[in-house]
């Protein structure tokens, strides 16, 4: 179970970005969490991972989150990578090995080997020796699940892994993730596309600035807590 | 030409204080090619700029004190790196201004120094380099540091690889990416400062970045990208070695028109990405 408790984000110039925060989530599900832009999605996560600075607990199986690194995947928005770099598509899957391997230990062939199997499972096998810079949206996207997967990791977190993808990539993405569901991992995905959220996610967690409703998607993803979420209390749309 | 190459490579078998010169050029062309790959992929070329540029200061003050060059330098590269880090990170001042504000504070200073003392530092051979007057003691401390910087990139690729690529992955996974940071910080004023009796102090920047550059431009991994990168930054260091030897210029100066050329000639001609091959391509008919 990931506990959080009391978690805010503050930023540098006193902003409150997220404000006391306190969820107990069951491990082995896919989470969506869902809320308007700029509204604290991806302050949540980071804050969480720490890759923030945050006040608050986070802790997993009751040990620090911190503890749990190497156990721990992320994969940020892919906008904020640069397509250019000198990787191809092996070797950007061979990243996924890294946190397992010692200081001076090179991927050998058993990493690549895991790699290739990866990238067989999003499709991308004729892809192998492509430059990262010359895929489509959806392809990178793929790439970049095939080292989640590689790294085969408990604790799994997206952010919006869905925007500027091609259907059929995201087909494939979403299957895979609920396999790996199904192998007991946890899942959170930051998620913009309401239409899909019942068909992805068991589980939502609305924000914005706080957790307005969480919980199975059924019983918290309702009008109700959207308006509120998305404050469109005024908005003549919505009611 | 051809007269003044035999006569180069028989002065080479013949003089070791040339062969010096050639084996102290090749290894700083391989380790400001490999540094660089880093500083052109992280962005880092106005703060390698800068860093080149205000370690002046320390190394007039090391000639105050009496000391090797290279602590006083070093420090004053660390110096101005905290320095400019402070400014970012306390103010609303851009990070480019403030590595601007920086160097050309401590360059002056530098050059305000060098000037007053008026001895033996020939400010020519600091700003410009000449590596045919690096003492002996100099080019083992040269050889030793750039063997030094060799060896961290190759026992650390991975995590530098890792940290300059995604360093939220990084991040997340354990690593610690300030760490890394300050490593290649480290790194790049380590080797910075070891070129600049070969390159100059102005110049120092340009076998850092374009060797990288050309590099960038030809290859599809980061491996290749370092090979490629070290084989164009000896390859200008020696040319610059022949044409400083054989014509009496600042060694620097030919290095980096050396390094230029080769880039342009990348940056045009290199079929498929060359600038030419982009115009040709778009006016081809494309077949199905």
């Amino acid at each position: 179970m990931l506990e959080i408790q009391n978690l805010s984000v503050v930023y540098s110039n006193g902003v409150e970005a997220l404000s006391d925060v306190n969820l107990q989530l069951n491990a082995g599900s896919i989470y969506g969490i869902i809320g308007p832009n700029g509204a604290g999605k991806t302050t949540f996560v980071k804050g969480i991972l720490g890759i923030v600075p945050a006040h608050g607990k986070v802790t997993y199986k009751g040990k620090s989150i911190k503890s749990w690194a190497k156990q721990t995947a992320y994969v940020e928005q892919k906008k904020n990578l640069d397509l250019d770099f000198p990787i191809s598509v092996l070797d950007c899957v061979l990243l996924g090995t890294y946190p397992k391997l010692r200081f001076f230990e090179k991927p050998g062939a058993t990493e690549k080997a895991a790699a290739r199997k990866a990238i067989q499972q999003v499709g991308l096998t004729d892809q192998e020796n492509r430059q990262i810079g010359e895929l489509s949206g959806g392809q990178f996207q793929r790439v970049l699940i095939a080292r989640t997967i590689v790294q085969d990791a408990d604790l799994i977190f997206l952010d919006e892994p869905f925007v500027g993808v091609d259907v059929n990539s995201e087909a494939i993405i979403i299957d895979l993730l609920k396999q790996l569901v199904a192998e007991g991992k946890t899942i959170f995905m930051v998620h913009h596309d309401l239409s899909k959220v019942r068909d992805y996610f068991e589980k939502v967690i609305l924000i914005n600035k706080k957790v307005i409703a969480h919980g199975p998607t059924e019983k918290a993803f309702t009008k109700e807590n959207l308006i509120k979420t998305f404050d469109v209390l005024d908005n003549p749309l919505f009611t | 030409m051809g007269e003044a190459l035999q006569t180069f490579i028989s002065d080479l078998i013949e003089y070791p204080f040339l062969q010096h010169a050639l084996s102290i050029s090749l290894i700083l062309g391989i380790a400001c090619g490999m540094v660089g790959c880093f500083i052109v992929l992280r962005g880092l070329a106005l703060m390698g700029d800068a860093i080149s540029h205000a370690v002046l200061p320390g190394v007039a003050i090391s000639y105050i004190l009496n000391i090797s060059y290279f602590f006083g330098a070093v420090a004053f590269g660390i110096m101005a790196a905290l320095g400019i880090s402070f400014l970012q990170h306390n103010s609303k001042i851009k990070s480019d201004s403030a590595i601007g504000i920086v160097f050309s504070a401590f360059l002056a200073l530098g050059i305000l120094l060098v000037t007053k003392i008026q001895s033996a530092i020939n400010l020519n051979n600091i700003l410009f380099g000449n590596v045919l007057t690096i003492t002996p003691s100099d080019r083992i401390l040269t050889i030793v540091v750039a063997g030094v910087v060799i060896t961290a990139i190759f026992l650390f690729f991975k995590e530098l690889q890792l940290s300059t690529f995604d360093p939220v992955m990084a991040q997340t996974s354990g690593l610690s990416v300030n760490l890394i940071n300050y490593l290649l910080m480290l790194l790049l004023t380590l080797i910075t400062v070891v070129s600049l009796q070969t390159v100059g102090v102005i110049l120092v920047v340009s076998l850092l970045i374009t060797p990288a550059s050309t590099a960038f431009l030809l290859t599809k991994s980061l491996k290749s990208m370092l090979w490629v990168s070290a084989l164009i930054g000896a390859f200008s260091a020696v040319i610059g070695l022949f044409f400083s030897v054989t014509y009496n210029l600042p060694s620097g100066v030919v290095i980096v028109l050396t390094a230029t050329i080769i880039f342009l000639l990348v940056f045009f001609f290199h079929p498929k990405s060359g600038l030419l091959w982009q115009q040709v391509n778009k006016r081809r008919p494309k077949t199905a």
